[in-house]
């Protein structure tokens, strides 16, 4: 109340906001209404016949096997990445944060990988891991496990998995190690008088401290994996072996870039926004909540 | 001394003018391919060479990434008025483009229209058949187009003892036996899987792929590659695998390093990959036809190609068309089309390439090299051999890839998997059919 009596009306805020305004409209309400009308569509590649179907695109991939398989491989891959994705960073940023010589160094190196492109990130590990050509897999050869991701699709999955993973550790370590320096040091201190030692002071303080930034980075890595996954997926198995490593936003792609068939292709990426939508939301009710504790 | 700079400053400005003038005079056509590396530059040169030929038009290749992306950016430009004159497709975009009928200016329109001599029978059959309508009419002009060969190890053939080069499925079981007891990784490998071992499967043994003359009849085609021969074939290829006789090495051409590296004695893929094998392989190799199955046909009817061929879009002014046309002849000429053909290992179109070919003694010189020629030209094509014209076929070709890598993942029956294949390729041909109306 007191903020608007501050302020005479003018157009100046309206000014103010309104190139944000215009980047949001032509950026995305424009591109996202016309997903929203395209995925009412049955149309040829060309766009010279076209037929508005309603919903008929989304009732097609409702009842697609292979489309509610793929949502079931987005969501085993997204908390797959995620999980280990962060808990490998936390383990990194827990050693990180203890060291005292030379600590720049190591948190510098432990960043590089997010500086990667994801198809670099993709080829670097198609070549660590090619059946013919790669080198872990002479070793893995050794070990009595025939390797062959280009067959099997579990060894496809746990593939993309660990790459995907290994990109994001980089930009989980960078908050864990801010979250973790911003801990007091005289609460750590004081356990350390107590008599706790470092597990439980980990498990005790440091932890439970750090919870908003471990809630975040969930939300975070959850929405990598679903979108900005797609780099790697198609620069090391582009979806394969049979639909194995398919996940949605690739099916996407896949179906409007590859198959030409824009109206299905828009249905999914309407169902994508809603996911993100309901992300979005989670992120705010919570993580907004528990921020400042 | 400054006059004479003056005087070459003013020379050079008039120059630049009647340069500039004349770069206007000459009509631009714009050619989208999809040619990289090697070949990418063997289609500068030709745009090049043809460009040389004449000053009125001006051909300009431009490269637009793989098959897929440089026929979605061709797509993505119709709908936005920017199309190129000519674009590069490959042949499972075939039906796609010819249902767009007001996206493409077919061929032999164009040549008439432009009152161009065009004599269809100048072609190859096997080449041009997959790319006309039912009643002959040429509607895209084949540029590049290959056939898939068995590629094999000459070097792992005499250590293994293997004297004749297999030329049915029971002898390259016997051959792949005895390369694995030799020391060998595996007998055998393949790529492009859905292209060679169902597709040309079915027009070796003259079966049909689908309904409706393999669909040049009609959109209402439904799939039939799920018949009892190809089903057994690739049963056996599975069972076969568990000894080591066949390994599977992904998509495409992803399988080569298995074959130029001494694992695999043999390899079934098209016959475009003579320049990389050659550059690759530390052995000698050769080429022969496709293995027959005995118990299936008594002889081969013929393959059938796969590549890309260069389709003309609607839409540009009046003037680029004489332009295209000229092009077009340009390129489909003996000695450009026989160049193309020694240097690639692509087949070439015309009858009158290929003969050019034998008097230079390139197949003399290079044995083997006409294997592809021969396999096209076995016998005049049957609607099973002539060529598909299905739509979606992108989807439906990695829909045939998937369930085979079902099978050879060991998840599906060859029987469960074809079945599949094709009732999820049919429900694709129907909504083809629905866009396409």
């Amino acid at each position: 109340m007191l903020k608007q009596v501050h302020f005479n009306r003018s157009i100046l805020p309206f000014l103010l906001v309104a190139p944000q305004i215009a980047i949001t409209l032509v950026f995305f309400f424009w591109p996202a209404s016309q997903a929203l009308y395209q995925s009412f569509l049955v149309e040829d590649a060309f766009g010279l016949s076209t037929e508005f179907v309603w919903f008929d695109n989304f009732k097609e991939l409702l009842s697609d096997p292979q489309y509610l398989g793929s949502f079931q491989r987005t969501a085993e891959f997204s908390i797959l990445v995620a999980v280990i994705a962060m808990f490998a960073a936390l383990v990194l940023a827990a050693m990180a944060d203890r060291i005292v010589k030379g600590a720049m160094t190591y948190r510098t190196l432990l960043i590089w990988p997010y500086a990667i492109a994801p198809v670099i990130a993709g080829a670097l590990w198609v070549f660590m891991f090619d059946p013919t050509l790669g080198i872990f897999v002479y070793a893995l050869n050794a070990l009595g496990i025939d390797w062959n991701y280009k067959v099997s699709g579990s060894q496809a999955m746990t593939l993309v998995i660990l790459a995907a993973a290994w990109k994001q550790i980089a930009y989980n370590f960078l908050f864990f190690v801010a979250a973790m320096q911003s801990i007091p040091k005289s609460l750590i201190e004081a356990a350390a008088i107590d008599g706790a030692g470092p597990m439980r002071r980990f498990r005790s303080i440091i932890l439970p401290l750090i919870s908003p930034t471990s809630f975040f980075l969930l939300v975070v890595n959850v929405v990598y994996a679903f979108f900005d996954t797609f780099g790697i997926i198609d620069s090391m198995t582009q979806g394969g072996p049979a639909n194995s490593t398919q996940i949605l936003v690739y099916k996407v792609y896949y179906d409007g870039f590859v198959g030409l068939d824009l109206g299905s292709s828009a249905a999914q990426s309407v169902i994508l926004m809603a996911i993100v939508i309901g992300l979005t939301v989670v992120q705010f009710r919570y993580i907004e909540r528990k921020v400042d504790y | 001394m400054k006059l004479t700079n003056i005087l070459a400053g003013a020379f050079t400005a008039t120059a630049m003018t009647s340069l500039a003038l004349s770069a206007q005079a000459t009509t631009t056509i714009q050619w989208w391919h999809a040619m990289g590396g090697a070949n990418g530059e063997r289609v500068n040169k030709i745009a090049a060479d043809f460009n040389k030929t004449q000053s009125e038009y001006k051909v300009v290749p431009t490269n637009k990434g793989n098959y897929t992306e440089t026929m979605t950016a061709a797509v993505a430009a119709f709908r936005a008025h920017k199309q190129p004159d000519i674009v590069q497709v490959f042949e499972v975009g075939t039906a796609t483009m010819m249902a767009a009928k007001g996206a493409v200016y077919p061929v032999y329109k164009l040549m008439k229209d432009e009152g161009e001599p065009f004599d269809i029978n100048a072609y190859l059959p096997a080449v041009v058949s997959y790319y006309e309508t039912t009643d002959g009419q040429l509607l895209s002009m084949p540029f590049n187009s290959s056939t898939p060969v068995l590629w094999y190890n000459k070097d792992a053939f005499k250590k293994a003892g293997i004297t004749k080069v297999p030329s049915t499925w029971d002898e390259m079981k016997t051959a792949s036996e005895k390369l694995v007891a030799s020391g060998m990784k595996c007998g055998f490998s393949f790529g492009w899987q859905s292209w060679v071992m169902v597709e040309n499967y079915d027009a070796w043994h003259n079966l049909p792929t689908g309904t409706k003359q393999n669909g040049f009849a009609g959109l209402d085609t439904k799939f039939t590659f799920n018949n009892d021969a190809v089903k057994n074939r690739l049963q056996k290829i599975y069972d076969w695998s568990k000894k080591g006789l066949f390994k599977y090495g992904g998509r495409r051409g992803d399988s080569l390093s298995m074959f130029t590296n001494g694992e695999c004695g043999m390899w079934m893929n098209s016959s475009a990959y003579y320049g990389s094998i050659k550059a690759q392989a530390k052995f000698a190799f050769g080429q022969s036809m496709l293995p027959l199955d005995t118990a299936v046909a008594k002889k081969p009817q013929n393959s059938i190609i796969g590549g890309a061929t260069l389709w003309v879009l609607k839409g540009q002014p009046k003037s680029h068309y004489k332009g295209v046309a000229l092009f077009l002849k340009y390129l489909s000429s003996p000695k450009v089309q026989a160049w193309w053909h020694q240097e690639t290992g692509y087949v070439p179109i015309t009858t009158a390439a290929y003969n050019l070919s034998k008097t230079q003694g390139f197949y003399d010189k290079n044995p083997g090299t006409d294997t592809a020629i021969h396999e096209l030209s076995l016998n005049q094509p049957t609607p099973n051999s002539r060529g598909l014209r299905f739509g979606n076929f992108v989807q439906i070709r990695d829909i045939i890839n998937e369930e085979m890598e079902n099978i050879w993942a060991g998840k599906k029956t060859a029987a469960q998997a074809m079945d599949d294949a094709a009732a999820r390729g049919d429900k694709l041909l129907r909504k083809f059919e629905r866009a396409n109306k």
